[in-house]
């Protein structure tokens, strides 16, 4: 139970049933879609730029309580960010749920709830969905549908 | 907790259960309860045995050398056809063809006889609780010929809607493609009067019998369809194999699918000629140790009788669904007045991954998802479900405990 204990802990349930920024947004400047055609969690994630930074971001969708929550938890770790710095974060948010579990956890902030998913492989999708969706939203390419598949 | 009906005499589920290695396991330090059986069932000694055997002893080539060892491959080959055969009772091996899965069955079928025989203007009719494997490979087949792929509704319970298939069946209709059993729903289709219903139409039947082939007995001869498609890894044999049957008429009539080897009377580059029924849908060598395992797997069945395993899972079918009431909140999804061994269901607003993931470490395994029936999850407006699915090892024990770690997941998520 203590691996099911950390994946579901308190914050994570919280950001699950009242998910911080779920909700369209009417200023948004980017506007992505993120899908896991493998068990159909998806969501659409909404990006304010202003210049290079994220004055706002929203987000939209159904999942599991651990892709709900990690959006949420993104959302709220964005805002005021330079886009660079959330590459950055999005890379430091990767290495974390893809290490051992031994692995210590990087410097990540309230992120950090979500290391707990590092000791269930199956869930990793899960949580780094609204991530890919993000590094998409983000690209200089533009948006392109993104998918964890 | 649940009713208390006697198990069906002369099935020992204790016995059965001790024929399977796989279950003897302890997954997250606890007994092993393996309840993703629609996904794909557990292995018998005998299967086992079979696919040793052939590759210590018997390993070659198929219908080709003249050496014996390549003769014993041929017969155990041969033989795994001839007991598929008589397990659907079909008319004679030769209406049995190899394919690498269900799937591939249904394609071929798409394929070698659609594109001969459905042409633009023509549809075909499905239902809408098929799983993608009966939906995509018919899409395939309309958009190359510009035919029509018509779907007939099914009832909050999960039923398919006879009245409203019937007025879909209509002068342009070719073909029609259902299962016996819906995996994501557990509702087993009144093939025989759909059959009726159908050939009245003057046009065909397929039916998939992925899921229907391991929990029931089947007769393809008295269900009155055309075509049957069967896989072997749900049916406790290996994967890569599985099986179409066709009336051997039909199979006559049609081209062949794939080209190669095995498949040909003679070559040259002017023109080829095909062989007899069934190698002219079979090109390249094919899954020999699938077949014999498959053969072996058949007869497994047929040893237990499929009377019998039915009335098992008859009887646990019952118990789940009362022991499942239980837990609050729960919903089972699929309540269809004929069902067979698919328990799917949501409990709240809970989703089915985070259920998965907590059984699991219970050492249950269930499948969570959409099942590859995203038009079933649509119809009920759902993304997902979480699904117990059961064979004949299963026991009121499982059931249990499936109940039990629902109410940790309730615990946890709260």
């Amino acid at each position: 139970m203590s691996g099911l204990n950390e994946l579901y802990q308190e914050v994570i349930l919280d950001h699950n049933r009242r998910p911080r920024n779920f909700r369209a947004l009417e200023a948004a400047t980017r506007t992505q879609e993120g899908f896991n055609p493998l068990c159909g969690d998806r969501l659409t994630l909404y990006v304010q730029l202003e210049g290079a930074r994220i004055v706002d971001v929203s987000f939209q969708g159904s999942g599991c309580a651990i892709s709900k929550a990690s959006a949420s938890l993104m959302t709220e770790a964005l805002k005021g960010k330079s886009v660079e710095e959330a590459r950055a974060l999005f890379d430091r948010f990767h290495q974390m749920v893809t290490s051992a579990p031994t692995d210590e956890v990087p410097e990540i902030g309230k992120l950090a709830v979500l290391a707990g998913v590092r000791e269930f492989p199956t869930r990793i999708k899960c949580a780094s969905l609204a991530w890919h969706t993000l590094r998409a939203a983000v690209s200089s390419e533009g948006p392109v549908p993104v998918s964890t598949e | 907790m649940a009713t208390t009906t006697p198990l069906p005499i002369g099935f020992d589920v204790g016995r059965a259960r001790a024929e399977f290695p796989i279950l003897a396991q302890d997954v997250h330090g606890k007994p092993l309860v393996y309840l993703d059986n629609a996904a794909t069932t557990q292995k018998p000694q005998p299967v086992l045995d079979a696919i040793t055997r052939y590759y210590t002893r018997d390993n070659a080539n198929v219908h080709r050398a003249v050496h014996a060892l390549s003769g014993r491959a041929t017969d155990a080959f041969e033989a795994g056809r001839a007991k598929v055969a008589r397990f659907l009772n079909a008319a004679n091996p030769r209406e049995i063809v190899f394919t690498r899965n269900a799937t591939e069955g249904i394609n071929l079928v798409a394929q070698a006889w659609g594109r001969t025989n459905v042409a633009a203007g023509d549809e075909v009719l499905i239902s809408a609780m098929e799983h993608h494997s009966n939906i995509v490979p018919w899409q395939l087949l309309c958009d190359s010929v510009g035919a029509r792929l018509r779907v007939a509704p099914i009832t909050d319970r999960g039923e398919l809607e006879l009245d409203a298939f019937e007025r879909l069946l209509g002068p342009r209709t070719r073909i029609v493609a259902v299962t016996q059993l819906s995996n994501a729903l557990g509702t087993v289709n009144p093939i025989r009067e759909i059959a009726t219903l159908v050939h009245r139409a003057e046009a065909l039947l397929l039916v998939d019998g992925a899921q229907a082939a391991y929990h029931m007995p089947v007769d393809v001869q008295s269900l009155g369809c055309d075509f049957y498609v069967v896989t072997g890894h749900k049916l406790y044999g290996p994967t890569g194999i599985g099986a179409l049957w066709g009336r051997e008429a039909l199979l006559e009539q049609m081209p062949p699918w794939q080209g190669g080897g095995d498949m040909i009377r003679s070559v040259t580059f002017e023109r080829s000629t095909w062989n007899d029924l069934p190698y002219k849908f079979e090109a390249g060598t094919p899954h020999v140790e699938g077949a014999i395992g498959l053969g072996a797997a058949v007869d497994y069945l047929s040893a237990i009788g499929m009377e019998q395993l039915a009335a098992h899972e008859r009887e646990l079918l019952d118990y789940g669904t009362t022991a499942l009431q239980s837990v609050p909140g729960l919903r089972l999804i699929g309540t269809a007045a004929r069902k067979a061994s698919i328990l799917s269901f949501v409990i709240d607003d809970l989703h089915p991954h985070d259920i998965g993931t907590i059984v699991d470490q219970e050492g249950i395994a269930i499948r969570t998802g959409h099942h590859c029936a995203q038009p079933v999850m649509d119809r009920f407006g759902i993304p997902a479900t979480a699904r117990a699915s059961l064979a004949l090892y299963n026991t009121r024990d499982d059931l249990d405990r499936l109940v039990s770690a629902l109410h940790i997941v309730r615990k946890v998520l709260g």
